[in-house]
């Protein structure tokens, strides 16, 4: 479903990805794990054309990516996308803003979208919040809001760039929950993440990044619980004893 | 001299026929002010460099020049060419021009106090830029920009006096006028000034008012 063929990107004379290659099956969560400037945010914002790079290819089913060409916007539809800040539209209420892609983008009837968006905040357990600005709701429940806005239209995959970095640690819990309620339903997932343990039980696959490269790849237990990479190995001793 | 308070029924009447004057003038060119501002704004900030650079000159090359000048340019020089505007109208023009580079300033400034991430979640819903712009940027970009939009209001406003040197016949020229002919300079221009403080003051009380209320819904 979504494709890295030897993708590179540099900034300048700084390179940040060195030959990505790297494969997510539909239905499969696959997880990013790798020490900040790895490059893996940066991997991500390829996808949907947040960031371009120079060479290689990023397919999504077949059609290639180019943040550039006027086939992104038709992508940026396909694949959707949660922020470390979430990212909120803070002039519109909750349902606004699970509502507002569909309706204004997909020119979808606003009724059909109204009860679908509700549908989607009482899944990710909103149903009391869908008349709130962002500015009343916590750090967790806006987190919980983007990821209604991402579902509202209807993605095939959704990348998710450290969802749970910026929120106080007590409501990590509630978004990591609705990602793994998202993961049992085969929602096709990329997590840029550093929760290892929620990597543990919820990626059917784990990349480490180093350097702009990927160190090691496998499933959940072969990168996290029996790493053969000594890169990772050092990685997961500093994230999980940083003591 | 008659007593006070009959002079000032004198002069009353006079000075509120230039009061509505400057209300006209004023509202006409604000309204145009803010239209023509908008277009540099968002022509500066369209990331396409055909539009950028225009409005870059244009607005640079209005804020280089007084706007006596201007007024002077439109009402004297303009009929040479063709362009015959009465005194009002090209007050009116030569108010708008000046003034929109000043509101395109301030809008355009509310526009870069977008948070980048409003424009990412926006791109990555698929939105285009007219769109995105329309729905994300500029409403937020208008909480910004409403403070220093409010001031933009009341300095156009205050600066409605000068288009009285093309004998616009507003608050301060009808002032004017009235007292060189009665010489009872302190009794008129204090009412000249107290008149636009009735203005000015409600104006930024208004504006105090719609900035917390905007606020407050955020």
């Amino acid at each position: 479903m979504i494709r890295f063929e030897n993708v590179h990107k540099s900034y300048g004379k700084h390179e940040v990805l060195k030959g990505i290659d790297a494969e997510v099956d539909k239905g499969q969560v696959a997880c990013l794990i790798g020490a900040s400037g790895s490059g893996k945010s940066t991997l991500l914002r390829c996808v949907n054309g947040l960031e371009d790079y120079q060479s290689g290819r990023i397919l999504i089913d077949n059609e290639k990516v180019d943040a550039h060409a006027p086939s992104i916007h038709k992508i940026r539809t396909r694949v959707a996308m949660v922020f470390q800040r979430f990212n909120l539209f803070p002039h519109m209420t909750a349902l606004e803003n699970v509502m507002e892609g569909p309706v204004q983008v997909l020119a979808e009837p606003k009724a059909e979208v109204r009860a679908r968006a509700e549908d989607h905040l009482r899944r990710v357990g909103l149903a009391d919040k869908m008349d709130f600005y962002p500015s009343a709701l916590s750090g967790g429940q806006q987190q919980r809001v983007a990821i209604a806005r991402a579902l509202a239209m209807r993605p095939e995959a959704i990348l998710l760039d450290e969802p749970t970095s910026a929120l106080d640690p007590e409501m990590v819990g509630e978004v990591l929950s609705v990602l793994r309620d998202l993961a049992e339903d085969h929602m096709t997932m990329l997590i840029v993440t550093h929760e290892i343990q929620f990597a543990r039980e919820v990626a059917s696959n784990v990349f480490f990044l180093d350097k702009g490269q990927i160190e090691e790849h496998g499933t959940a237990e072969e990168v996290l619980a029996r790493p053969q990479n000594a890169r990772t190995q050092e990685f997961l001793r500093r994230v999980t004893h940083p003591f | 001299m008659s007593p006070l308070s009959e002079r000032i029924q004198e002069y009353l009447p006079l000075l509120v026929t230039g009061l509505w004057q400057t209300v006209a003038v004023t509202l006409l060119s604000l309204v145009l002010a803010s239209a023509l501002g908008l277009v540099w704004s968002i022509m500066r900030s369209s990331g396409n460099r055909w539009l950028e650079l225009p409005a870059r000159y244009i607005v640079e090359f209005l804020r280089g020049i007084p706007i006596l000048v201007v007024l002077f340019y439109i009402y004297f020089v303009m009929p040479e060419i063709g362009l015959d505007l009465t005194a009002f109208q090209a007050g009116v023009v030569g108010l708008a021009l000046t003034y929109s580079c000043y509101i395109g300033e301030t809008f355009r400034g509310g526009i870069e106090a977008v948070d980048r991430g409003q424009v990412e979640a926006a791109k990555s819903i698929g939105m285009k830029h007219g769109k995105m712009m329309r729905r994300i940027v500029l409403p937020q970009a208008f909480r910004i920009a409403l403070p220093p939009y409010g001031n933009n209001m009341v300095m156009l406003l205050k600066d409605s006096s000068q288009v009285s040197v093309i004998s616009v016949a507003e608050l301060t020229m009808q002032g004017k006028m009235l007292a060189s002919s009665t010489f009872d300079n302190m009794t008129v221009f204090t009412m000249v000034a107290a008149l636009y403080l009735c203005l000015t003051i409600p104006l930024n009380i208004l504006m105090r008012r719609v900035e917390l209320k905007m606020g407050a819904s955020k």
